[in-house]
C-alpha cells in the first residue's frame, strides 16, 4: 500500500479502494476544518465532509492533478458546503462553542504563555467575527484569504459570477475590519452613538 | 481624492490582487487615518491567512461516517449494476425468445404455403 499522498492518488485512480480509504484518513481533518469554517457548527460540517468524499470518489477520474489533492479537495468540500447551505430554508448563526475556539489556540510549548494567550484570545475573536458575517459572505472570504483559492475557482465552485464573488470578499474584508480592527474614530463613533440611544431611553 | 473614497477601495487593493490608483496611493501616503485603515487591513489578512495552519480536531465519528457513506454508495453501486445486468439479461432473453418465435411463424408459414401448391 503507497504511503505518499500522490501514490494513494493514483492507486485510488486505478480502482484502489483501499487506497482512496487512506487518503480519506490522510486529509479528512482538513476537508472538516474547511467545512466547520464554511457551515459554522460540526453537525453539518460533517454531513458536507461525507458528501464532499463521496463526490470526490466518484469525480475522481476528473482529476487532473495539476493542482494537489488537497486543493482539489477544498473545491469539491466549498461545493458541497455551498449545496448544503443552500437546500437549508434558515441558516444557524449560532455561536462557536469554547471546546471549537480553543482547539485552534496555538499550543506549541516554545511559544510564551502570555503571547499563546494572546494568540488564542485573537483567533477566537477572529473565529466568532468570520461566524457572524453572513454564509455567502463567510464562504468567499475563508476560501479566498484563508484557503487563497483563486477568484475564479471561488466563483465556480459557489456558482456565482467573478465580479459578484470578489463584492462579497470586499464586503467581508470590510465587516472583518470594522468588528476586529476599529480605527479610533469609529471605536468614538460607535461609543457615542450608544450614548445617544441611553440618551434615547 | 477623500478618505471616503480611499474607504470603499482599500478592501479591494489591500492584497495587491488588484492594481491601486496612483491618485489612492498618493491620498493614502499624506493621511494618517488611511495609513491606519490600511495597516488594519493588512493585520486582519495575516490573521486570516494564519487560520490556514490551524486544523480543528473533527468532531468523533466523522471518518467512521465518510467510510460508512463511501461504503454504502459502493453497495448502492453495485446493486444497481447488478440489477442492470439482469435487466439487460431480460431484455436480452426475450429479444431471443421474440425472434425463435418469429423464425418458427417464418418456418410454419413457409410449410403451409408449400401444402397449398401440393393441394
Amino acid at each position: 500500500m503507497p504511503t505518499d499522498l500522490a501514490d494513494l492518488v493514483a492507486a485510488a485512480m486505478d480502482g484502489d479502494r483501499a487506497a482512496f480509504e487512506e487518503l480519506v484518513k490522510a486529509t479528512y481533518a482538513d476537508a472538516y476544518t474547511l467545512a466547520y469554517r464554511l457551515t459554522g457548527n460540526e453537525e453539518d460540517a460533517r454531513d458536507v465532509v461525507q458528501d464532499a468524499y463521496l463526490r470526490a470518489y466518484k469525480g475522481l477520474k476528473n482529476f487532473r492533478g495539476d493542482a494537489s489533492f488537497s486543493t482539489w479537495m477544498y473545491r469539491i468540500t466549498a461545493n458541497a458546503a455551498s449545496t448544503y447551505l443552500a437546500k437549508r430554508t434558515k441558516f444557524r448563526h449560532e455561536d462557536i462553542d469554547d471546546e471549537a475556539t480553543t482547539s485552534i489556540a496555538d499550543d506549541r510549548p516554545e511559544v510564551d504563555p502570555e503571547q499563546r494567550a494572546d494568540a488564542a484570545a485573537e483567533r477566537t475573536r477572529l473565529n466568532e467575527a468570520l461566524q457572524a458575517l453572513p454564509p455567502d459572505m463567510r464562504a468567499v472570504v475563508v476560501l479566498r484569504d484563508v484557503y487563497d483559492l483563486p477568484h475564479e475557482a471561488i466563483a465556480a465552485e459557489l456558482g456565482i459570477t467573478e465580479g459578484a464573488a470578489k463584492v462579497r470578499l470586499h464586503r467581508a474584508r470590510r465587516k472583518l475590519r470594522e468588528r476586529l480592527f476599529p480605527l479610533r474614530i469609529e471605536a468614538k463613533d460607535a461609543a457615542g452613538e450608544g450614548e445617544e440611544s441611553r440618551h434615547a431611553v | 481624492m477623500q478618505c471616503e473614497q480611499v474607504h470603499e477601495a482599500l478592501p479591494e487593493i489591500v492584497d495587491g490582487g488588484q492594481h491601486a490608483d496612483a491618485t489612492i496611493v498618493d491620498h493614502v501616503q499624506g493621511c494618517l487615518r488611511c495609513q491606519a485603515e490600511l495597516v488594519q487591513y493588512r493585520k486582519l489578512l495575516k490573521a486570516l491567512h494564519s487560520l490556514r495552519t490551524e486544523v480543528l480536531e473533527p468532531a468523533p465519528g466523522t471518518l467512521t461516517g465518510i467510510l460508512a457513506h463511501l461504503e454504502a454508495a459502493g453497495e448502492r453501486g453495485a446493486i444497481r449494476s447488478l440489477l442492470h445486468g439482469r435487466k439487460a439479461a431480460y431484455v436480452g432473453g426475450i429479444a431471443v425468445a421474440t425472434a425463435a418465435a418469429g423464425a418458427g411463424a417464418i418456418v410454419l408459414l413457409g410449410r403451409g404455403k408449400r401444402r397449398v401448391k401440393v393441394a
